[in-house]
Order: structure tokens, then sequence, then C-alpha cells
């Protein structure tokens, strides 16, 4: 990361609306092969295959027209790394006034409910919400991470305290095995299978969590540094699919797109395996700011060749 | 080869299909999903949504809207939420409006299942996430519904929509996809959980 200088809200809305656009009306590069995979793996005809091809076709409209890929615009959830340049109050305001500007031009969803009285706030913004983790860090630069969870999936959500007799699962990894079978088969198509399934094993009941969510960040292609996880990981990701829920629950050959895990050091008395559960449309974002600019996946942000359309100055080329 | 339904449809129409028919709607129908569910059940009888959803389907979706130059309404994207949050109430709204199909995803329990074989209507499953390609199938806004009251996602749109694909997962001879998937992927959950090639042998 670096960066040059001190950097103010103002700066920062352009590149975050831009963020939020790409990540609600599209998918990475590592779903979209998992996705094309999957539907090569069924047979032409079958209404697996078609479900994949019209999954895929959404998306292209959905990329084609800045439309949301889901209309659930999901939870959103910013990770933020920030060196000592960096102002975490300017980053915090800089994404409320976005989610706001998000909302207005339909890339979200007026998503978010009073808890107590129900009532939809209408711009994105209340108790809590959005979600903003800030990490500082020494070096100096910028780096703001986007995940947006529908409710669905994050409703298949599961955390186990181990040991759990009804599975058979101890503490230790074939424990930890039997929960993520579990909770797949527990998820059905509920979540808009096939999901990738984040794991956070240890911690609290809150940090547990919290690891699974941030397994989520990792590429689908990526290996776990860890080589009894990558094992794991990777074994998992193909035997799952023996369960044939298959795309949306209605049967197939592929159920899973993925299994990553990550740990956390815990107190001896407590052992919670917790699983996020990211449905197909499983949609995040990097942007970056480097000492040419702003980049979005690795993509330069440059002014936008047909403003006209967006009325946005800048695009992810 | 999908078959297409207009849209509304009567009872006998509905009662020939069966689990697993690929089936594209065209025609009048209404959304309506968690909070819809808690007012019809607890309101008298609802006049207006009697007339936007007797005899057709209702959508369990929360809408991306738009305003169209004209100053209607036009939906961005529109895909189905899941349906077996309004398990407590769908039988009660089924047989009170003379719904004839639910569009949702996920499928529903036994108390839903129990009134689609006594009143005859089906569950049809859309796919989630599909927004987009589910929106462009919204040919019209007819009108809403308690917008200013439950707001965007939770109004009653009433819509006309175009070859919409969905797959029947539940009928009105009692069965379901949904719980025929769950029993046969038990099995080979408990198998898998037992054959774990990474102890040693």
């Amino acid at each position: 990361m670096l960066s040059t200088g001190s950097v103010v809200a103002s700066e920062l809305h352009t590149p975050l609306v831009e963020l939020i656009r790409y990540t609600s009306s599209g998918l990475g590069k590592d779903v979209l092969a998992a996705l094309a995979r999957a539907r090569d793996r069924e047979d032409p005809g079958s209404r697996a295959h078609a479900t994949f091809s019209l999954m895929l076709e959404n998306v292209s409209r959905a990329r084609a027209q800045s439309a949301p890929i889901c209309q659930d615009t999901g939870t959103l959830i910013f990770y933020v790394d920030h060196g000592p340049e960096v102002s975490p109050f300017a980053v915090e305001e800089a994404i409320h006034e976005a989610v706001r500007e998000a909302t207005r031009r339909t890339y979200l969803r007026p998503n978010t409910v009073h808890s107590i009285s129900g009532e939809n706030i209408g711009d994105n913004i209340g108790p809590g919400s959005p979600y903003i983790h800030l990490h500082p860090t020494r070096e100096p630069g910028l780096r703001i991470r986007l995940m947006m969870k529908g409710g669905g999936c994050e409703n298949v959500g599961a955390q186990y305290s181990l040991p759990d007799a009804r599975i058979s699962a101890g503490r230790d990894l074939d424990g930890v095995r039997r929960c993520i079978i579990d909770a797949v088969h527990q998820a059905q198509g509920y979540g808009c299978a096939p999901g990738t399934v984040g794991v956070g094993v240890g911690g609290d009941r809150v940090t547990s969590y919290i690891e699974s969510k941030e397994q989520l960040l990792r590429s689908l292609e990526d290996s776990n540094p860890d080589g009894q996880l990558d094992a794991l990981e990777k074994e998992l990701t193909e035997s799952l699919n023996g369960l044939k829920i298959g795309p949306m629950g209605w049967g197939g050959k592929t159920t899973i797109l993925g299994v990553k895990i990550g740990h956390r050091a815990r107190v001896p008395a407590s052992f919670f395996v917790s699983i996020s559960y990211m449905c197909w449309a499983y949609r995040k974002g990097e942007l970056v700011r480097t000492a040419d600019g702003w980049r979005i996946d690795g993509a330069s942000l440059t002014p936008a060749s047909a403003p006209a359309s967006s009325g946005f100055p800048l695009r992810v080329a | 080869m999908p078959r297409k339904l207009e849209l509304p449809i009567d009872e006998a129409r509905i009662r020939e299909l069966r689990v697993g028919d690929e089936v594209e709607l065209s025609g009048p129908l209404v959304t309506g999903r968690d909070a819809a569910h808690k007012y019809l059940v607890k309101a008298p009888h609802d006049a207006t949504f009697d007339r936007m959803a007797r005899g057709t389907v209702l959508y369990h979706c929360g809408p991306v809207v738009k305003r169209d130059p004209e100053g209607g309404w036009m939906f961005v994207a529109a895909g189905p939420t899941t349906s077996i949050r309004e398990e407590p109430y769908q039988a009660e709204v089924i047989a009170r409006y003379g719904i004839r199909g639910i569009i949702g995803k996920g499928g529903m329990g036994p108390k839903t299942l129990a009134a689609l074989q006594q009143f005859g209507a089906v569950y049809l499953h859309a796919i989630g996430g599909l927004a987009v390609v589910l929106a462009q199938c919204v040919a019209r806004v007819r009108e809403v519904y308690k917008l200013e009251e439950l707001g965007v996602p939770e109004a009653m749109w009433h819509i006309e929509v175009k070859d919409f694909p969905t797959v029947v997962t539940m009928d009105s001879e009692g069965g379901s996809l949904h719980a025929e998937m769950e029993s046969a992927s038990a099995a080979e959950a408990r198998a898998l959980m037992d054959r774990n090639p990474h102890l040693p042998k």
C-alpha cells in the first residue's frame, strides 16, 4: 500500500460510491469461474445446467446496467486498513455519505430496518449499520474492502460449541469437519446454493464469527497457509458435492464453491466453530489507494467515458 | 421445456402441476413479504389486496425500484426472498384470499403444504439472486399498496410479468422436493462425517 499524503472524506466519496456500485452489480473472477465450472459439470438440458446458465446471465446483465445482482443488497461490511496519515473519522464519514448516495442511485436497496420500531430507515445508515471494521496499520496507505452479505445466507449460518453429541463432534479437527458438513446439510438450498463456507475455529462467540466472515475475503483460488487446514478445505470442497443439494437445493453436482477455514486462540473452557455461509451471489470488492490513483479489484478508476449514462465521474476501467 | 401459464389461473389447472415441472408465468400477480403477511392475518378482510391477489400468485419479493420518466415505477432488481419466514401466516393468507400459487425460494413447511392440498395451490420456486433477469420479466407495475406504511421492500406491488421462470417444488398432492432433498442428503452427510480421510487409518 502506497500513499500520497493525508486523506479527507470528500476525496473518498467518489471512489467509495464506485466501490459500492461495482460490488453490488457483479462478481469476482474467481466466483464467475467457479460458477462456469459448475455449469459445465452438469448435463446440458438439465435443470441444474439451466439454473447455472441463468445465474451467469444475471450477472452479465447486472454488470451492463449497474443494477444490483440481487435485490437483497445485504449487510454492508467494510474492512478498512488505514495508515497513520488517514483519519478513521474521515473514512467513517465518507462511508456513510457514499452509502447514502449509492442508495439514492439504487445501487443499494433501502435495506436497513430499525430493530425496535420496525421502520425502514431509508438511507441505510442506522445503529451499527453499515458495519465498519477499522484496522490501523504502521505503513501509510488505505485499503477498503466491502462485503455485501444477503440475509438469506446469513440466516443459515451456525455456531457450534464443542463437544456436540448430536453430530459426534469432539474438540479436534474431526469435530470441526463434522460441524462444517452438518452446517452445509442444514443449509440445504436456503442460503442460495452453491455457497462458500467461511469457518472460524476458536475465539469467543463474537470473534469466532468475525473470523468466519473474514475467511470469506479470501479468493476461492488461494491456498490456506496451514497445510492441514488446506488439505481439509480442498477435500471438503470436493466431497460436500456428494450431498447433491445442487443450485438452489433442486439437486445437482455442485453444492458448494469453496470452504475457507481460519482459527483464533480460545480459552480452555470454550471451543466454538462458527460457520458463515455466503450465497452464490458472493459480492465483495477491494478499493486501494495507490501512488497513481485509486484501484478497485486491481483496475484503475478513470474518468467515465459516458458520464451521461451514469452521471458519475469515475468508473472502473 | 417449460410450461407457459397465464395468470389468473383456475384451481383445476393448478392441480395438474407436479413437483419438478418447469413453469413460465405471464400475467398479473402481487408481491408480499414479512410485514404484508403479518398485516394480512391481523387485519380484517382487505378488499384492495383481495382484488390484486385472488386467483393469481403471491410473490415473496422485496424489490429495488426506480421512478420511470412518466412518474410510474420500474423494477430494477427483484429476485425471491426466503419463504419459510411466512410459514406461520401462509396457510391463512391462501385460504382468505384464494391464492393459487406462492413464488419464493427455499420452500415452505407442513402447514403450507397442507393448505396447498386443501385449497388447490402450488409453491413455485424462483432462483434466488436472479434479481436482474427476474426484474426484466416485470413488464409493468400496475400499482403499489401500503408503500408509505411498509416501505419499498415490504409494500405490496401489483405487477404484470411475462415468462417469469419458476420450478414447482411443492404441489397440491402433498409432494415436496424440499422434503425429498433434505432426507436424501441427510444420509450422505452422516456418511461423509464418518468417512474422514484425514484421520490415520
